[in-house]
This record gives structure tokens, sequence and C-alpha cells, in this order.
């Protein structure tokens, strides 16, 4: 015991080992990616490579309720909502974006999010993005290209990406809340709408990590009450 | 700038299919029924491999009304196969509007020493392998998709492992070794030595590795997962089984659960009975389909 706890009769407060802050800390995420199929390692390999992430693949209830965010990758849109049907992962994964979980759909998983799809009633979304997105309507895989696009981030507003567009998707109306992030050949490319974020290209594709570290960023300042 | 066909779109679309079942189709009903039950793609073609191994004579690239009629009836991508060297017919699956062009054994080759160039198209090829150098050889021609080949059309699995298994194999291989060591390995794998020397660094194919002929089971798609496939192509193990539908959906379901052996069961209960299947051993070399390709 100190002899100046004695004397002012205080507690003595635990020894703590404060580092040094010469970085400022980062705030550890968790994030999901969804893995029923499609090019969920590529997402994998983006993640891993940005500081302060954990990755998880995400099959299972279970698996879902140990991430803060969650990514839905590029695949087949109709194989990916058949598989959330069947293995009953469509309604907690509902709940938990309805709460404010933050997402991040490339290609199928941007037409997963969005409330429906052009001509094809009958299948299933998740419907939290206020949008009406078309299904391989840049053609099939012999117009599938790769351009220079105009990608606004916070830190960087005039950021160029190298857009991957592969049997793409665009969105065909943006309603409500839904923000335009970008566009290509005027057809709606990427949309924002509060954490979620859905866009039609391929950032996993490139190994340019600026969307996915913007992702990153929208998961560490995430709300969502759990 | 804005390009087309470039080597990330052709990758691209193998990276998007992962995780998935390609499923042979012989007519729009069967495409149907594939979407249905949650195919990535479909391969569409005249006959299933084993109705092209009991039937005999020479099978050849399907009829452009019917590769059509597919394209039109279903949303996920469609593949056809062409011929080993017959880069007429994949120049006429190109113009179609094809997504994938598969190379493929169980045609019966056109030519008997050269393959396709496939740098030459704008529409991706996928190619099988039965070990490191055949897989490598194609990817240099231009394949952005290997498959090992199995031997298609028999309802057996047996092939399909040993050449997943030689192919993860060799490639383990390759890593271990020296720098100074990869010329030989190249030279004795007749493979390309910038090839060899990626599989050295990434432990890896450059392009996405699939698993071909002989899969007619759930259980054999999860094993072929396990042992390296990033995705399977399913032949006549569905249309050929008694109940295609209820097959095709447990085949797609036990993909992606492939490591889960409790919800393998659950998926496997009422699956009727698996395609008539036969004996490899006993089969003379000359049916062999997967010794076609050089």
């Amino acid at each position: 015991m100190s002899s100046e706890s004695t004397i002012l009769n205080t507690p003595v407060p635990p020894q703590t080992s404060a580092p040094v802050a010469t970085v400022p800390p980062i705030w550890q995420v968790t994030i999901g990616v969804m893995a029923l199929q499609g090019d969920f390692d590529a997402h994998e390999k983006a993640l891993a490579a940005l500081p302060g992430v954990s990755v998880k693949r995400v099959r299972t209830v279970a698996d879902l309720d140990s991430v803060d965010g969650l990514i839905l990758p590029g695949g087949e849109s109709t194989t990916m909502a058949k598989l959330l049907l069947r293995f009953e992962l469509m309604e907690p994964l509902k709940k938990r974006l309805n709460a404010g979980m933050p997402a991040f759909g490339t290609c199928a998983g941007l037409i997963l999010l969005s409330e429906d799809i052009l001509n094809r009633p009958e299948q299933p979304t998740i419907g939290v993005l206020s949008c009406t997105v078309d299904r391989n309507a840049f053609g099939r895989q012999v117009d599938s290209f790769e351009t220079d696009l105009a990608f606004p981030l916070p830190d960087e507003p005039a950021a160029m990406v190298r857009a991957v567009f592969i049997r793409a998707p665009y969105v065909v109306q943006a309603r409500g809340e839904a923000q335009v992030l970008a566009t290509y050949d005027n057809r709606i490319v990427a949309v924002q709408q509060n954490n979620i974020l859905g866009i039609a290209f391929h950032p996993e594709l490139t190994g340019d990590l600026r969307v996915h570290s913007y992702f990153v960023n929208l998961v560490r300042h995430s709300t969502e009450k759990r | 700038m804005t390009d087309r066909a470039t080597w990330r779109t052709r990758i691209g679309l193998a990276e998007m299919l992962k995780g998935g079942v390609i499923m042979d189709v012989a007519n729009v009903e069967h495409a149907v029924i594939a979407e249905e039950a949650g195919a990535v793609a479909v391969m569409a073609l005249e006959r299933v491999p084993s109705d092209i191994r009991s039937q005999g004579g020479v099978a050849r690239a399907s009829s452009p009304k019917m590769i059509k009629e597919i394209m039109a009836k279903v949303s996920i991508p469609v593949m056809a196969k062409c011929r080993i060297g017959h880069f007429v017919e994949a120049q006429m699956l190109e113009a179609l509007g094809v997504d994938f062009v598969d190379e493929s054994e169980v045609l019966t080759p056109a030519d008997e020493e050269n393959h396709v160039n496939k740098l030459a198209f704008k529409v991706p090829f996928v190619c099988g392998c039965r070990d490191l150098g055949e897989a490598l050889r194609r990817i240099s021609e231009g394949a952005a998709m290997i498959r090992t080949k199995g031997e298609a059309g028999t309802g057996n699995v047996v092939e399909a492992v040993r050449h997943m298994r030689t192919l993860m194999r060799d490639i383990r291989r390759i890593q271990t070794l020296r720098d100074d060591e990869l010329m030989v390995a190249a030279k004795e794998l007749r493979a390309p030595f910038d090839l060899i020397a990626y599989v050295h660094e990434n432990g890896k194919l450059p392009v996405p590795n699939f698993s071909a002929g002989g899969i007619a089971t759930p259980a054999d798609a999860a094993l072929m997962m396990h042992l390296g496939a990033e995705a399977v192509f399913v032949g006549s193990g569905i249309f050929k089984s008694a109940d295609p539908r209820q097959r095709a959906k447990a085949i797609v379901e036990a993909t992606t659960y492939y490591d889960d052996p409790a919800r393998l069961v659950e998926i496997s209960m009422e699956l009727g009975d698996a395609m008539p299947s036969l004996d490899i051993r006993t089969m003379p070399e000359s049916e062999k389909l997967a010794t076609r390709g050089w």
C-alpha cells in the first residue's frame, strides 16, 4: 500500500499500463461475408487486407449473430435467394438490417438488397434498399466490361475507381432515402441508403480497397441496437 | 477507358460461379428445373454424357436452336460444349452469345493434337484436366476456368477424386520447391515456366478450379468441395436419377453446406434412386473420356 493513499485515505486506482497513444486506436469490427454462393473469397481477401477487421464466413443464423456488418457478394441472385429462404436465414437477416446493421452488396448482392426486380416479381429479395433493379441489364457475358468510374468518397470527392461489370444489373429507379453514389452511361450503378450500400460492379476483383474501407467505416460508426 | 472481354471479366464470371452447381441440361424443361433448384449456370447439350456413352457415334456441339431456346428461357448463365480443337464450333457458340464455352472431352475430339486458341475469343472458356501440367497448358491457351475431368457419364466419383487429388498434390509439391528447381518441374509437367512460377508463389491455379465427371449424390459434391473444388459440374447425375428436381436441389444445398455432416444428412433424406452407374475398373481404356485432351 502506498503511503499517499494512507495519508489521503483514498483508494489506489488499479494499475493500468496505459499505452502511449502514437497511433489512433482502431475500433475492431467483425464483418461477415455471406458465403452461400458467389465470389465470397474475393471479398474476404479484400477485408483481410484492412486493419482492424475480423472476417467471418456467414452460412448460418449463429454466424450472422456474430457479425457487426455483412457483405453480400456477387454470384447468382436466384441461387442465393433460394438458399436464404430454404435455410431460414431471410427473416433473421431482414430483422438485423431493419435494426440498422450495415450491409454492402455487389452485383447479386445489390439485387438481393433491393425492393424489387424489373419484370421478375416472383424473385424474392430482402428489400431494404428503396430501389428497382434490372438484372443482366448490360447484356450477357460477351458484353461484360470494365471502365473508369467517378466514385466520390468522403475523404476523396474526386475518386475514380476501376469498375468491373459482369453480367451486371443496374438500378432503374432509386426512391425515398436511397442516394445515388455513381452512374455509368446515365445508369445508376451505386446507391446508399443510410447504412446499406449497393453497387452493380465488383470492387473486390480489382485489389483497390477504398470501397471496402468506406464500408468498414460505416460499420465502425454503426448505431445498430442489438 | 472502357474495355470488353478482359482477362478480369472472363475470370470474374468464373469467380461468380464459386460455391455453386453447374448442371447439364438437354432441353428447356431441364433448364427450368435446374434454375428452380438453384443452379448457378446450365450446360446446354443434346445428350447427357451417359447417353453419349451408351449410344456411341460422334458427339458434336449441340444445335444452335436448342441452345438459343434455353438462353431465352432462363436468367442464369448458359454454357455450351465444343469439341476439342473445333474452333469453328467455338466461334458459333460465341456468335450465339453463350456465357461460357466448355472445350470438352465429353464430345468426340475434332483435333487429336491441338486445342482451340482460346485467347482469340471474347467468350471465356473452361477446359478439363487430370493433373497440373494439363491445367496449366489449357490456361496458357486462354482457359479462364479449369475443371478436373473425372469420368463423365459413369455416376462414379472415383476418377473425379483421383484427378482433384492429383492436381492439388501437384500444386502443393510445386510450392515446396526451391526457385532453382522450377525449370525442371516445368519440363517434367510440360507446362509453361511462368505459370509454374505463379503456382509456386501463390499455391493455387491462376483461375478458379472446379470439379466434374461422375458426381451423382450430394455426398459426392460435398466430397469434391472438401478436396479443393471451388464449385461442381453435375452431368448425368441429375437428369438420369429417379427424382431430378429433388436431387438437383439437394446437390445445390450440399455444395454450400459441404462441411456440415448433420445438414448433409437432412439434405439427403428424400432423394430416390441415383443414376445407373458404371465400374471404371472393368471399362476398356478406349471408352474412357478423360484420356482425350493433350
